[in-house]
């Protein structure tokens, strides 16, 4: 996991309250029957954004993209475009397109006839759309593949052919669920960084659904985090990892570390959390006020904690253990250290060295080490 | 690696061509036999008769008597001919109207929840469970100038006399249409069933309207349904003898009628059985072109 800090931070529209949101959920709820996937949730999507939704399966991404689609109607709630109400505007009178999860390619037509249909519709000039379609096809890399069938191209290009056709009308809004899924990784990360390219060159905004959650921090904006019909955090990919809101998004956002303690003293800015018996208090900075006594958790990303064999004297924390385990993934190793008190601590550090010059192994014994300010101060 | 069947295996292969053997090439032996023999008064009606007691002798003295005259003879007289083009005239707008009532209703029946489904394909291949002949005497009833249709006419002041709908071509049509109407809606609703939803979605999220959806995604991919429904009400309509005859006008002219007349009216088995050869070549055209699209669907699932 290696977030991406965005070097354009002027771009927040979100920020900004002079700025009018391109899309807007407002109460929006969708039952299915008795069972509730969206439950009353707002959200405001600016235009020229790259709105990424994260969350497990079944959390309600593709209900939320087939609102905005046109596919379902909300039970209750409204949600507008350009500031007007487009819940009961048909899909096919909507400016915005979508690539479906299962790609709905129509299997009589070739790859050209997938990608030209949206084009016909609109009843664009042949040459046009020839050009167009060309465009599209150079873009997702099937030249070879322009007249075959769906059913003679494998997953990924049966992607990409849904991802050209979605993409050929150049929608003001481009609804993406799960688009890369099936690519390998040196083909996603290319195909990511086009998507990039059309979404800034075009000015579209786009809103893709993802379980990539590295493809969610290289390309968002922001990113929203659902769980069970709810969104549990909106942020840019920086601020989501930096200062998650809960242990779910903490957890569910890369690799984390959570202690849970009771707040021992709480002074401005500065909490102290009685974690374990007979161990020093963690030190951090409070995300928000704390009562003395409150159940509250301390969470401290991998990367974030120093391992040492001897003892550091500047850290804020410092605690003592024993290397459980080493994860070796190439470029980091993650080092699993066990505490006195049976916890295991995650450490990460990059492989500067090479493999045998490493002065870390098994069953040392360590010191594990941060600042008060790596850490982030969760109340739930 | 050489590997022979063993004597479980032949048989296995071997009954469906026996099957055809006995069923099927035996009869049309003897029916085409019968069509190149002489029409006698006599039993049977027909000359020469083999004798296998005979041996060798009797089967060389039937095949010298063998000759055309029964199809020169069909070919001369316009009955027959018009016979045949009104059969295949008949059959193709029973299919064509079949397949206009057929494709709604299989359309419907695809997109009814789960459970009103199996209860919805029940009722269609309900009729089945009476005999064809009772359901087609039923129509009688029903269109005869007394009947239940005329009587509800009547009633709701539509006319003053009797429309005379019972022996017409349009009690034939009624007639085909109705009896093979499951043979249009199944497999209809077998390939549209398996439409992927999705798809329509789609093209309307690309700006076609619904009615553009379904001419461009729904009806090209139900095809094969089409294809397969049509031939096999086609098929059979062409032969249909027992419709025309109930319902239909001494003047409806359609071939198994025709063949009916020659066989029990004229007692003449042996241009009965040239009208039977030659309406068999003529579907077998139709039979191989299915067969041939049967084929190309399965290759292709
Ligand atoms: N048409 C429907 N009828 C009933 N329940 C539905 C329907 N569509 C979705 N659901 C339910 O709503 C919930 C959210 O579904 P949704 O497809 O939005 O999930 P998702 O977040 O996209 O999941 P995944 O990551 O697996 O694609 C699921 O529990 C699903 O079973
Ligand atoms: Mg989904």
């Amino acid at each position: 996991m290696s977030p991406s800090y965005n070097n354009n931070s002027i771009f927040a529209p979100w920020n900004d309250p002079k700025e009018k949101p391109l899309i807007e959920f407002k109460n929006v709820t969708k039952n299915f029957g008795s069972f509730t996937a969206i439950d009353n949730q707002s959200i405001n999507i600016y235009e020229r954004e790259f709105f990424s939704i994260l969350g497990p399966s079944g959390c309600g991404k593709t209900t939320m993209m087939r609102m905005l689609g046109g596919f379902e109607i909300p039970t209750e709630g409204d949600i507008l475009l350009d500031g007007q109400s487009i819940t009961n505007i048909p899909p096919h009178k909507r400016p915005v397109n979508m690539m479906f999860q299962s790609y709905a390619l129509f299997p009589h037509m070739n790859v050209e006839k997938n990608i030209a249909f949206g084009l016909k519709q609109e009843g664009m000039p042949k040459d046009q759309i020839n050009d167009r379609v060309e465009e599209m096809i150079n873009l997702v890399q099937l030249q070879q593949f322009a007249k075959r069938k769906p059913s003679q191209l494998s997953g990924g290009q049966r992607q990409r052919v849904a991802l050209a056709r979605s993409l050929a009308k150049k929608p003001k809004l481009l609804l993406l669920d799960e688009p890369l899924g099936a690519l390998d990784k040196k083909l996603r990360e290319e195909t990511q960084f086009e998507l990039m390219n059309i979404q800034e060159s075009l000015g579209m905004t786009f809103v893709i659904v993802t379980h990539d959650q590295e493809e969610a921090m290289t390309v968002s904006s922001r990113i929203a985090v659902m769980d069970h019909g709810k969104i549990i955090q909106v942020e840019s990919p920086a601020d989501i990892y930096e200062k998650p809101n809960s242990r779910y998004i903490a957890d569910f956002l890369g690799d984390v570390n959570i202690f849970e303690g009771k707040v021992a003293s709480a002074n401005d800015d500065a909490i102290q959390l009685e974690w374990a018996e007979g161990q020093e208090k963690l030190q951090m900075e409070a995300s928000q006020p704390a009562k003395i006594g409150d159940s509250n958790w301390l969470a401290v990303r991998p990367e974030k904690i120093s391992i040492s064999k001897e003892k550091p004297i500047d850290a804020d924390n410092i605690l003592k253990g024993k290397i459980w385990d080493i994860g070796y993934t190439g470029n980091i190793s993650v080092y699993h250290v066990q505490l006195p008190n049976g916890m295991t601590i995650k450490a990460q550090e990059v492989n500067r060295r090479r493999l045998a010059n490493r002065e870390l192994t098994w069953e040392d014994d360590v010191w594990i080490s941060w600042r008060k300010t790596a850490g982030t101060h969760l109340v739930k | 690696m050489q590997s022979s069947k063993s004597l479980k295996e032949w048989i296995v292969i071997a009954i469906p061509y026996l099957w055809l053997l006995a069923l099927f090439l035996i009869p049309f032996i003897i029916v085409f036999k019968m069509s190149l023999s002489d029409y006698v008064v006599a039993r049977p009606p027909y000359t020469p008769t083999i004798n296998l007691a005979e041996g060798w002798q009797s089967i060389k003295d039937a095949f010298a008597a063998f000759d055309f005259e029964n199809y020169v003879f069909l070919s001369e007289d316009d009955l027959y001919i018009k016979s045949y083009l009104n059969s295949l005239k008949i059959a193709s707008i029973s299919t064509f109207l079949t397949l206009l009532i057929g494709y709604p209703i299989a359309y419907g029946i695809a997109r009814a929840n789960s459970s009103l489904r199996s209860l919805l394909l029940m009722l269609v291949i309900l009729p089945f469970w009476t005999s064809f002949l009772i359901r087609v005497y039923a129509w009688i009833g029903i269109l005869k100038n007394e009947g239940l249709l005329n009587l509800l006419f009547l009633k709701l002041g539509i006319t003053d006399a009797p429309i005379q709908m019972i022996n017409t071509d349009f009690a034939v049509y009624v007639g085909i249409v109705y009896s093979y109407l499951p043979f249009m809606i199944l497999p209809l609703y077998a390939s549209l069933e398996k439409l992927d939803g999705s798809l329509i979605e789609a093209a309307t999220d690309l700006g076609s309207t619904p009615t553009k959806a379904f001419w461009q995604i729904t009806f090209p991919l139900s095809m094969p349904g089409i294809v397969a429904g049509c031939f096999l009400v086609f098929i059979p309509a062409v032969g249909e003898f027992v419709i025309p005859d109930l319902l239909g006008s001494n003047s409806t002219l359609m071939i198994g009628k025709t063949l009916w007349t020659e066989f029990f009216s004229n007692r003449d088995w042996t241009v009965a059985s040239a009208v039977a050869v030659i309406l068999l070549l003529f579907l077998i055209v139709p039979i191989v072109l299915f067969q041939k699209h049967q084929e190309r669907e399965g290759a292709n699932l």
